[in-house]
């Protein structure tokens, strides 16, 4: 039960002064996705059937190596930003909500960073 | 966590069933959802059936006929009883609506009445909106100037700039669409809610407005306005065919353009 009356608890905090920034990015990374995720849906069925010898030989080439970074950066980026608002959404202690939110974006940078740095091991031929 | 269950006392059962009257040829039945404060019991659904021969023909109509004649406990709101007060929104056959605008026959078989959604019910069908209202004074709905009024008239606007504003003014208050949306259900404390931001647009989109800068700093928040989704509720169940989601997608087009 609380006494604050409901114009102070609708005003709270104030605004974030913060949320467009977010909007722009999030739909810049899916206008982005859309040609790079037909790239790499084409690239996957050409590639059907190849050995490891094959796959190092297609992205030893930098348009396909460059493509292949440029579709994990915008996919990690754009599924972290989505993910970021779902948690927002859905969990509402601000303690929970931020771990939560902190866990979530460093696994998007780990497994970001990971997977990038695996096309340039295979790129140069590693 | 947002909940989807409800909790333990809000579960409704089954209430009173009141038959219609002998000799009745052609009967509907309401089924209306009750509630009081007054004493500890959990909702129920009571049952009304109800002579169409002798009543009007909006849901309304039938409320007014069951009150008055039946049970004088059920309790809900309305005035105008044409559409206009915003008094009377509530649950109608799984849409929120204006009970006097909205016909009986339109309902396939068996009335359901409850109140607007997930909001905090004071009575029957009557929901508590002083959040949603405070709401409402947060986005301070009325002209802001610095320049003072012409001495000798009103602050002009022509016809076109005036043309911006149908579609907004229109908007009665009645908070069928802010309650039909799932955002506004789970974040209803910190978004503002498609009524409430067709409201802000309203002002943003007035060309006497001198204050859309302050109005668009205190929209910009990951909460207030960005918690829309683009669901598309609001529009559909608007009783005054109304497009608050479109209002929502000009707010943002504002903040994206004031960017650069």
């Amino acid at each position: 039960m609380s006494m604050t009356n409901p114009l102070a608890r609708v005003r709270g905090l104030g605004s974030a002064k913060e949320g467009t920034h977010h909007w722009i990015v999030q739909r810049m990374t899916a206008v982005a996705l859309v040609p790079l995720t037909l790239w790499f849906v084409v690239s996957l069925i050409s590639l059907i059937g190849a050995d490891l010898a094959a796959i190092k030989s297609w992205l030893s080439s930098p348009f396909n190596a460059v493509m292949m970074i440029l579709t994990l950066i915008a996919g990690f980026h754009h599924a972290q930003l989505g993910l970021q608002v779902v948690i927002e959404d859905y969990i509402h202690g601000h303690g929970m909500k931020l771990a939560t939110l902190w866990i979530m974006k460093g696994a998007a940078f780990f497994f970001g960073a990971a997977s990038v740095f695996s096309v340039i091991k295979l790129s140069f031929g590693g | 966590m947002a909940e989807f269950t409800l909790p333990k006392n809000s579960k409704v059962g089954t209430g009173k069933k009141h038959p219609a009257p002998a000799g009745a040829k052609n009967v509907k039945t309401f089924r209306v959802y009750r509630w009081s404060p007054d004493d500890d019991k959990n909702p129920a659904i009571d049952t009304f059936e109800i002579d169409m021969d002798d009543c009007g023909p909006m849901v309304l109509d039938a409320l007014i006929k069951i009150k008055n004649e039946v049970d004088s406990t059920v309790t809900f709101r309305r005035s105008c009883r044409e559409g206009i007060c915003g008094s009377c929104a509530m649950n109608i056959d799984g849409t929120n609506t204006l009970a006097c605008l909205k016909p009986i026959e339109d309902v396939k078989g068996d009335v359901k009445v409850y109140p607007l959604p997930h909001m905090p019910v004071i009575k029957d069908l009557v929901p508590d909106v002083s959040q949603i209202y405070a709401q409402l004074a947060s986005i301070e709905p009325w002209l802001k100037t610095v320049t003072p009024p012409p001495p000798d008239g009103e602050r002009l606007q022509s016809p076109d700039e005036r043309a911006k504003l149908d579609g907004l003014w229109e908007c009665i208050l009645c908070f069928c669409c802010s309650t039909s949306c799932p955002s506004y259900w789970w974040n209803g404390d910190r978004y503002l809610g498609p009524a409430i931001l067709l409201q802000a647009y309203r002002w943003l989109a007035d060309s006497r407005d001198e204050a859309k800068g302050e109005r668009l700093d205190a929209l910009e928040d990951p909460f207030r306005l960005y918690r829309c989704h683009t669901i598309m509720n609001c529009t559909k169940t608007c009783p005054k065919g109304l497009n608050p989601a479109k209002a929502i997608a000009e707010v943002k087009k504002m903040m994206v353009e004031r960017q650069g």
